[in-house]
C-alpha cells in the first residue's frame, strides 16, 4: 500500500481519478466492497468541493495502523482556495435529504468514520476523514 | 637488522593473498545465483524427497494425504527456484495466496506453513554447504547470495498465508452475522424483514446492507420491515430505518414499515420525517397484505 | 467518451459506463433530450448498474435529466442502482427525489410499458 500517495486535483477528471484511486486503496487495505464505495464517495464529494470552490488542490491518502490491529484509511482533501466563513453552518443539517446541495458536508461526515475541518477565509480548507475497517 | 621471510604453511594461505593478476575473476551476484539455480534444478528430485522427509518427519501437514504433500512440494519447490532465479516474487505471492485459499479449509496451520518453508530452505542449504565444501570463500558468496533470497521467501509465503486467513476469518465473521439477521423472502417479489431487539448503529447498517442485497437478489418490488419487536429507537438508528427505505426506493421496491410504536413515531417525527410520506401498517400482517395488494396478488371481484 | 443511447419502440435507453466525466454526463442531458424531441420518444431509461459511485453532480444531474424530459413529455426511470452505491447515495442525502427507479432494464421496460397503458 503507498503511503502518502497524492493526488493534485484540479478538474472533474482528477475526481473520478482521486476517487479510483480510493478505492483500489482500500480493497487493498482489505476494506468491504461496500466500504470502499462508501469511501470513494467522500472522496468524490471532496474532491469536487476543491475543484468547485478553490480551483486546485490536493487528496493525500494514507494507511493507519490503531489499536488491536485496526487497520485504517484516511483521506485529506487540502486547497488554498477561498476558503468557509462559517464552519458550523457548513456543517449543519438535518438528517433529511438536502438534495446534494453546497459543500455535502454533512453527508461525508456521515459516510465516514472521523472527520475534521480547518477552515481559513483567504487561506483555504483542509478536510481529513478516517474509515476504520470492520 | 633481520631479514625475516614470512612464509605460511600452504595450505591456509587464502586465495586473497595472491597478486590481483592471478586472481580469478568474482562472479557478480547473478552469476552466482544461476549457478545455484542450476544445481537446486538439477538436483530436484533428490532435494524434494529430503524434504517431503523432513516434513515427515516433523509431523506437519498431517492433514493432508502424501500424494498432496508431494504435489504441493513440487509446486513450492519449482516456485521457490523460480524466485530464486528471477527475483520477483510476484508469481510466488500468488502461488502462497492460492496454496492457502486450498490448504486453509483443511485446517492446516500457521506454523506449518512456515515450519515447510523453513525446512526448504534448510535442505536447499545444507544441499549448497555439501556442494561448496571445498571451497570455503565461494560457499560464502553463494551463501551470501542466497539467504536473503530464501529470507523473502520464506516471508512471502507466511504473510501470504496469513493475510488469506484473516480474510476467511473476516469471511466467516460476516456470514455469522448474516445468519443472525435473517431476510425471508415470503413470496415472490416480497421481502419481509423483521427486526427484533436493541438495534446498534453498526446492526442497522448491517441490516440495510443485506436488505439492500436481498432486494437485488430477489428482485423484490415490496419489502415489510416490521419492527414490532423493536422496544426503543434512538434518533440515529431511526434514522437507519429512514435510509433504508429511501435506498431501497433506489432499487426499486416499495417498503412498506409496521409494528410502530407511538414511542418510534415520536422518534421519527423528531428527526424531521414526514410519516405521512412514509408507508405504514399497524402489525406484520396488514403490512403482508397491503404488500399482496400492492404486487397485485389480491384480486378484486366486482 | 458517448454514452451509447439504443432504441426501443417508443423508449430510449442510455446506459452509463464506469468512470464518467463532468461533461459526459452534460452531454449525455444534452443528447437525450434531442433524441426524445426527435424521435418523440414516451420515455427514457437511465442504466447505471456500471456506476461505481454517485455523487452530488450525478444526482445533480440525473434530476435535470428527468426534469428536462418532462418537459418534452416525456418519463424516466433510473435503472440498476447497486446496492452499495444506493447505501451511499442515501448518506450523502441524495435521494433523487420524485424520479421513479427500478431494479433493471426488465424492471424499467415493465414500469414504462405500465405507465403508457395507464396513460393511453
Amino acid at each position: 500500500m503507498s503511503e502518502g500517495t497524492q493526488i493534485l486535483v484540479t478538474s472533474d477528471r482528477d475526481v473520478v481519478t482521486a476517487r479510483q484511486q480510493g478505492r483500489a486503496l482500500a480493497l487493498q487495505a482489505g476494506f468491504s466492497d461496500s466500504e470502499a464505495t462508501l469511501i470513494a464517495t467522500a472522496i468524490s464529494e471532496l474532491a469536487r468541493n476543491i475543484v468547485s470552490y478553490a480551483r486546485q488542490g490536493t487528496v493525500t491518502f494514507k494507511s493507519l495502523n490503531g489499536h488491536k490491529g485496526a487497520v485504517g484509511l484516511k483521506i485529506v482533501a487540502a486547497d488554498s482556495g477561498p476558503g468557509i466563513a462559517d464552519v458550523s453552518q457548513a456543517l449543519r443539517d438535518g438528517f433529511s435529504s438536502s438534495g446534494g446541495l453546497g459543500l455535502g458536508l454533512p453527508g461525508v461526515k456521515r459516510l465516514m468514520d472521523e472527520f475534521d475541518i480547518a477552515s481559513r477565509v483567504g487561506s483555504g480548507t483542509t478536510v481529513t476523514v478516517t474509515k476504520w475497517r470492520t | 637488522m633481520v631479514n625475516r621471510e614470512r612464509t605460511a604453511p600452504k595450505e591456509i594461505i587464502p586465495q586473497r593473498s595472491r597478486t590481483i593478476a592471478e586472481l580469478p575473476p568474482r562472479e557478480s551476484q547473478t552469476e552466482l545465483l544461476r549457478e545455484l539455480v542450476g544445481h537446486l534444478r538439477q538436483n530436484r528430485t533428490l532435494l524434494r524427497e529430503e524434504w517431503v522427509a523432513r516434513i515427515g518427519e516433523a509431523r506437519l501437514l498431517a492433514a493432508m494425504t502424501q500424494e498432496e504433500i508431494f504435489q504441493e512440494a513440487t509446486s513450492v519447490y519449482d516456485s521457490y527456484v523460480a524466485v530464486l532465479e528471477t527475483g520477483s516474487v510476484d508469481d510466488l505471492t500468488a502461488y502462497a495466496r492460492n496454496l492457502s485459499e486450498r490448504i486453509i479449509p483443511r485446517g492446516v496451520e500457521t506454523n506449518e506453513v512456515v515450519g515447510i518453508v523453513l525446512l526448504l530452505r534448510d535442505v536447499l542449504a545444507r544441499s549448497l554447504f555439501a556442494k561448496y565444501q571445498s571451497d570455503f570463500e565461494k560457499l560464502n558468496r553463494v551463501l551470501d547470495a542466497y539467504e536473503p533470497a530464501a529470507n523473502r521467501i520464506a516471508n512471502t509465503v507466511a504473510v501470504g498465508f496469513v493475510q488469506e486467513r484473516e480474510r476467511v476469518i473476516r469471511q466467516q465473521q460476516e456470514a455469522i452475522r448474516e445468519l443472525s439477521t435473517p431476510v425471508l423472502q415470503v413470496r415472490e417479489r416480497l421481502l419481509i424483514l423483521p427486526i427484533i431487539g436493541v438495534i446498534d448503529p453498526q446492526r442497522a447498517r448491517q441490516l440495510t446492507e443485506q436488505l439492500l442485497r436481498g432486494i437485488r437478489t430477489n428482485r423484490a418490488k415490496v419489502v415489510v420491515i416490521d419492527i414490532t419487536g423493536v422496544a426503543a429507537m434512538d434518533a440515529t438508528v431511526a434514522n437507519h430505518l429512514v435510509q433504508t427505505v429511501e435506498a431501497s426506493r433506489l432499487l426499486g421496491a416499495t417498503v412498506i414499515v409496521t409494528g410502530l410504536s407511538p414511542e418510534i413515531a415520536q422518534t421519527l417525527v423528531t428527526i424531521g420525517v414526514d410519516l405521512g410520506k412514509m408507508n405504514t401498517v399497524g402489525d406484520l400482517q396488514g403490512g403482508i397484505e397491503q404488500a399482496e395488494r400492492l404486487l397485485g396478488y389480491k384480486v378484486v371481484l366486482s | 467518451m458517448q454514452v451509447p443511447i439504443l432504441k426501443q419502440g417508443h423508449v430510449l435507453i442510455a446506459t452509463i459506463q464506469a468512470a464518467l466525466s463532468d461533461a459526459d454526463l452534460l452531454e449525455l442531458r444534452s443528447a437525450l433530450v434531442h433524441q426524445v424531441v426527435r424521435y418523440r420518444s414516451e420515455g427514457v431509461i437511465v442504466d447505471v448498474t456500471a456506476m461505481d459511485v454517485m455523487d452530488s453532480f450525478a444526482s445533480r444531474t440525473l434530476l435535470e435529466i428527468s426534469h428536462m424530459i418532462r418537459l418534452r413529455g416525456a418519463d424516466t426511470v433510473i435503472v440498476g442502482i447497486q446496492p452499495d452505491v444506493a447505501f451511499a447515495m442515501v448518506q450523502l442525502g441524495l435521494t433523487l427525489e420524485d424520479i421513479p427507479t427500478a431494479l433493471d432494464l426488465e424492471e424499467g421496460l415493465a414500469y414504462l410499458q405500465h405507465r403508457s397503458k395507464t396513460i393511453n
